[in-house]
């Protein structure tokens, strides 16, 4: 409960110092807009020469399409901004305001920064994946939808992990913003299913830089292909790296020695 | 001359000394270059083998040569120029240009030139992995060859000039962003970075014949893979000279207009 309030005031902080730049609202529908023509486009094309890809229809691309927005909308909402922001209060020593505070210094790192306007792919993504499962019509359950949620929650927990781990790296090299904008490029690859990529590409994509959790296998869940090795095994991932970004996180703070202290 | 000759060389340490500086930057840079064209290398070898081992007139060896060829051909024609003009002008660095004597697209130059020198070793390394990777099949007539070098360097020109001049916007408006992001979409699609150029509906060949995307990345790939005829490639290279053409004089009109509605921040 603590947490959703705590939730619900760093929104409300976002959006008051947000509603100022009202301009902004029309470059993020801009730049979404720009983003699905070149998703909607690029399928287009491809589904004009074949039916299936990697054993996918185009319903169910377009169900992982709209996973894929829904999910780089979250990560863009809330992960991503605290992130940047931890690794910037690190190296400027801001972080010792937020050490002070009464709350876990985690759990206000983490939702500290909002950038609302992510909102619109999030309902962009919902829109597409409502298309997509009018398409695919009865053969999403509710079994399906439900699992949908266990493996969304599930993929959002490893990437938030796999973000906080690096950003922990902060505490002991400093310059180290980059690396977060790797995640960015890679996460392109996410709109197709990893089971289209070569070995090396996939465990790449599934263990060192963990997207198809975040992508794949939320819509694996939703078009029913999800088998329970996959779905046992990400349940496991992220309690372990829940774990360890915990224990990561813990030492990096003791390591931390502010800026001007 | 000779001062121009000691400028492009001071530019090149200079450039040369920035990026052994960045090097992590680099990285990240490279694997964003590099990861594109593969995800569509990729997705067009699984619809080609679905569709039974070929689509239109490329086999599946054909789309990982396109796409790997590609890969360097966009590397070698590659500007970054379009992100960096608006800090430029917003931060009033442009001033300490505009005192010099001369055309500050010279160090703009050099710097792309220099910082590609160090950057296409690399990629030819990772282009030759992948080729060999996806037997990506790359068999071209020895007059395509030939033929190959003059159409790059154009490729390159034509390139530059269209987008150091679009990166004049920022003497407009500060949200050059949203311009920059019209125009790489456009470029995805109309250069043949998402499917060779051929595969795309008809109407969309014409537009994109009559834009300059395809002449600065989609004919010198479709070129080296042996995909045009002589005459065809004569035509190309006629687009090649007439987009230059255009792109200097463009260049120098709206260099021009932009310089005078100049005021840098802070002067």
């Amino acid at each position: 409960m603590n947490f959703l309030r705590l939730l619900a005031a760093f929104f409300k902080v976002s959006v008051m110092g947000e509603v100022a730049y009202r301009v902004n609202f029309f470059f993020q529908i801009f730049q979404t807009f720009l983003s699905l023509v070149v998703s909607l486009g690029g399928l287009a094309v491809i589904f004009s020469y074949t039916d299936t890809l990697g054993g996918w229809g185009p319903q169910e691309i377009l169900a992982l399409v709209g996973v894929y927005f829904l999910v780089g909308g979250i990560i863009g909402l809330v992960i991503q901004p605290g992130m940047e922001k931890l690794i910037e209060s690190v190296r400027d020593g801001t972080l010792d305001f937020t050490l002070t505070k009464p709350e876990d210094t985690q759990l206000i790192v983490s939702i500290g920064r909002i950038d609302i306007w992510r909102l619109i792919d999030i309902l962009l993504g919902l829109g597409i994946m409502i298309a997509a499962l009018i398409g695919l019509g009865e053969k999403v359950g509710l079994w399906q939808a439900g699992m949908f949620l266990l493996m969304l929650t599930v993929g959002g927990t490893i990437i938030y992990c796999f973000f906080l781990i690096l950003a922990t790296l902060s505490f002991w090299f400093v310059r180290i913003e980059n690396i977060l904008v790797i995640f960015q490029s890679m996460y392109e690859a996410g709109r197709w299913p990893v089971s289209l990529y070569p070995p090396w590409l996939r465990y790449g994509l599934t263990f060192v830089v963990p997207i198809a959790f975040a992508t794949t296998v939320p819509a694996e869940a939703l078009t029913g292909r999800l088998n329970w090795e996959t779905l046992l095994g990400a349940v496991a991932l992220a309690l372990v790296l829940l774990v360890i970004s915990r224990l990561i996180w813990r030492v990096g703070l003791r390591h931390y020695s502010g800026a001007s202290a | 001359m000779k001062a121009l000759a000691g400028l492009y060389v001071q530019q090149f340490k200079t450039t040369m000394a920035a990026m052994f500086q960045y090097r992590a930057s680099l990285l990240i840079w490279m694997i964003g270059q590099v990861l594109e064209p593969l995800i569509y290398l990729i997705v067009w070898s699984a619809v080609s083998t679905s569709a039974g081992g070929s689509v239109g007139s490329y086999t599946t060896r054909d789309f990982a040569g396109y796409f790997v060829v590609l890969m360097l051909v966009n590397q070698f024609s590659y500007t970054w120029i379009m992100y960096e003009f608006e800090y430029r002008v917003r931060e009033g660095i442009l001033s300490f240009a505009l005192l010099k004597p001369v055309h500050p697209i010279h160090s703009d130059i050099a710097d792309n030139v220099s910082s590609k020198l160090l950057t296409l070793p690399v990629m030819v390394l990772i282009a030759v992995g992948l080729a060999a990777a996806f037997h990506a099949s790359i068999s071209p007539q020895p007059w395509a060859v030939l033929v190959f070098i003059p159409v790059m360097l154009m490729a390159f020109i034509v390139r530059f000039l269209l987008e150091w001049t679009l990166a004049l916007a920022a003497f407009w408006t500060t949200r050059v962003s949203a311009i920059n992001q019209t125009y790489f979409v456009l470029m995805l699609f109309l250069s043949g970075q998402i499917a060779p150029l051929t595969l795309l509906p008809y109407p969309v060949q014409i537009i994109a014949d009559i834009l300059p995307f395809r002449w600065m990345i989609g004919f010198p790939v479709e070129l080296l893979l042996g995909k045009l005829s002589p005459v065809e490639a004569l035509i190309g290279l006629g687009a090649q000279a007439a987009w230059i053409l255009i792109g200097f004089v463009l260049l120098r009109i709206v260099w021009k207009a932009g310089t005078k509605v100049y005021s840098a921040v802070g002067a």
